[in-house]
């Protein structure tokens, strides 16, 4: 409570600060808090929730008990014959193409981002560079997936109307099915996240470069250190807390990102991701119980990054 | 300027500002072009006749001799203008919006006097639920309440957690910041449920309801930052005035937290106009929204594309609109609720 003696005396009758709190509470409750406790709840039982997971399994195959629906979720993209097999199949599964997003969205979005607002910092025109990055946040992921389905279009053999394909073949090479050729299609996709979250990352962290002192990068300057110097060794730790900051909340953002692969491959020709499968799971097949434990497997991948958020709130508010 | 707005956002003026250099100025040009082409060939080609679309690049829209034979100019001497004025169209746009799905264009279809199915050839084929029109309505419906509603209940919550004093308030907020991350997926099922339980699943509240109740956590953590950053003295002096908590409200803290409630109107409003998966879920075919639209033309007419960049464009025409006219709040609501459901 480091706030609770800084407040103001007002007359406050007993429970008046609850009929200001309720509505929010209870709203939150039924659409947040239960249903949080419900999809556990759910991801034990069977399809439609009325038996336990453990009468779903067949005889002769493979049974967890009660846990029937993470075995499915955990294994069944899985081609278990053997070693290499099981690391293969893995890369194709929608955890492994959840580690290919993490790994490259974050990385692309916070690194082009970081780049962008160095290199726009020196320049005239630097609000409109910004503006031009930023736009497509306000664009939503459905018309995204338009927008990129037909740059990556595959025509025919007379024509190619999209203009990567048209590129590629204008310079000699035969055209690429980018979005059904594994595993190239997944980085595809990666490609759009790139497009529409970059400019996220650029704004805080160029915010951040301008609140580093001015006198600082003079004085490294008069000492002669190189414009990449500067960057490397002065500006990039001195806003690294903020990287950390962002990249935090990418990764969240990609751990939940569903939009981009159903629009534009509807989660086929190997490019599920957790996000996608669980709504396939749930929503197209009925499977209850497998589509939950999926979400429960989800945000197991998030609650570290709610307890960072909450620690990170804490200290800010100590501050305070 | 509207990009002005966000410079002074962004940036302090700078001293001492170190000359570009060309590489640089090289590189950022390279990256914009990158950054910009994709959405330009998607609203050049939705002003493209289709036998041109799927013939020609788009980037070879004002070459005026290229493509079919039926896609020419009747009068080979025509001239360059009289040429081109041929080969852009709004044709469809108006097909989209009326949800026309012939072999020809709407206008001709009616033109020619033979109805196409399912059209009445009038004003009435704007809200003909297969077309865009209606989905734009749908959109519009679904989104203004499911940007008021949560606003208006975290607007209270916000004042209580920021001035009021009460047991739990700090462990409640915690609790408040850590839902905020929560994702979507994690209660779909039990929510489409209980919906179901309540015969509301395909209809307008449902989908009210649950934005609100999604939108809550981080509409009532960014009101309270900003009203918990007025300055104590004001509620100080009210209370000697003797003035009550709900006057306190409404008359002190609501006018000065106007700007946070534009920036979190916007965000809440642009994040529910782009949301595919709620609407997919909650309403599905029932009352299309524009993002349930799109996708459902992406899976099944695969290469319409006359009709998916215009409709595109069009689901795109009001964020943008939001975008560059209140560039401002739209990038401080942006960046306070990324990590949002």
């Amino acid at each position: 409570m480091a706030r609770a003696t800084a407040l103001p005396v007002m007359k406050q009758k007993m429970g008046v600060p609850w009929l200001y709190l309720l509505p929010a509470l209870i709203v939150m409750t039924i659409f947040i808090v239960y249903p949080m406790v419900n999809t556990v709840g759910l991801s034990f039982q069977n399809n439609d929730g009325t038996a336990s997971a453990a009468t779903t399994c067949r005889e002769g195959e493979p049974c967890w008990g009660v846990m029937e629906n993470y075995r499915y979720a955990l294994t069944n993209e899985l081609n278990t014959e053997s070693v290499q097999t099981t690391w293969q199949s893995f890369w194709t599964s929608s955890y492994g193409n959840n580690i290919k997003w993490l790994l490259v969205m974050v990385t692309g979005t916070v690194g082009i981002g970081l780049i962008f607002a160095v290199l726009v910092d020196r320049i005239k025109r630097e609000a409109l560079a910004k503006a031009i990055i930023f736009m497509p946040m306000a664009i939503s992921f459905v018309g995204a997936g338009v927008i990129w389905k037909f740059v990556y279009n595959y025509g025919t053999s007379q024509v190619q109307t999209g203009i990567l394909n048209a590129i590629i073949t204008g310079l000699g090479f035969e055209p690429v099915a980018w979005l059904s050729k594994v595993p190239l299609n997944t980085f595809m996709l990666i490609v759009v996240g790139i497009w529409m979250w970059t400019g996220f990352c650029m704004t805080l962290l160029s915010s951040a470069i301008k609140s580093i002192p001015e006198e600082i990068i003079e004085a490294s300057r008069i000492d002669g250190a190189t414009n990449f110097e500067i960057f490397s060794k002065i500006q990039v730790p001195i806003i690294a807390p903020t990287i950390i900051v962002v990249i935090t909340t990418m990764v969240i953002n990609v751990l939940k990102l569903f939009d981009i692969v159903y629009v534009m491959t509807g989660g086929n020709f190997g490019t599920n991701v957790i996000a996608t499968r669980m709504y396939t799971e749930m929503y197209t097949n009925a499977q209850y119980g497998r589509g939950t434990a999926i979400a429960v497997i989800l945000i197991l991948f998030i609650i570290p990054f709610i307890v960072m958020n909450i620690r990170r709130f804490t200290k800010q508010e100590a501050m305070r | 300027m509207t990009t002005a707005t966000l410079s002074k956002s962004l940036s302090k003026p700078r001293k001492n500002r170190e000359p570009s250099n060309l590489g640089t100025g090289i590189g950022i040009v390279i990256i914009l072009i990158i950054w910009l082409i994709p959405t330009i060939g998607l609203l050049v080609t939705s002003f493209r006749p289709l036998s041109l679309i799927n013939t020609t690049g788009w980037w070879t829209a004002l070459d005026v001799n290229n493509g079919p034979e039926t896609a020419q100019h009747p009068d080979p001497n025509a001239g360059y203008v009289e040429k081109l004025s041929t080969r852009f169209t709004i044709d469809n746009y108006v097909d989209a919006l009326t949800g026309y799905r012939g072999t020809g264009t709407y206008l001709e279809a009616c033109a020619s006097g033979i109805k196409p199915l399912g059209m009445n050839c009038n004003l009435t084929d704007l809200v003909n639920p297969r077309g865009m029109g209606r989905a734009f309505i749908n959109s519009l419906f679904v989104t203004v309440p499911s940007t008021i509603l949560p606003i208006l209940v975290a607007m209270f919550a916000a004042y209580a957690f920021s001035w009021m004093d009460f047991k739990g308030r700090y462990a409640i907020f915690a609790i408040l910041v850590g839902l905020q991350v929560v994702p979507i997926q994690m209660t779909l099922v039990p929510v489409l449920r209980m919906f179901a339980g309540m015969g509301i699943n395909g209809t307008f509240p449902a989908v009210w309801l649950f934005h609100t109740g999604f939108g809550l956590p981080y509409a009532i953590y960014m009101l309270r930052n900003s009203m918990s950053t007025l300055p104590k003295d004001l509620f100080e002096s009210a209370y000697l005035d003797g003035a009550d908590h709900w006057q306190v409200f409404t008359k002190i803290v609501m006018p000065l937290i106007t700007p946070a409630i534009a920036s979190l109107a916007i965000f809440q409003f642009l994040w529910v106009w782009n949301d595919l998966l709620v609407s997919l879920v909650f309403l599905g075919g029932s009352k299309p929204v524009m993002t349930y639209q799109i996708s459902n033309m992406v899976t099944s007419l695969g290469a319409g594309w006359h009709l998916l960049t215009a409709a595109a464009f069009l689901s795109m025409l009001l964020p943008m609109i939001v975008f560059f006219a209140l560039q401002k709040y739209f990038v401080r609501g942006m960046m306070a609720g990324a990590v949002k459901g």
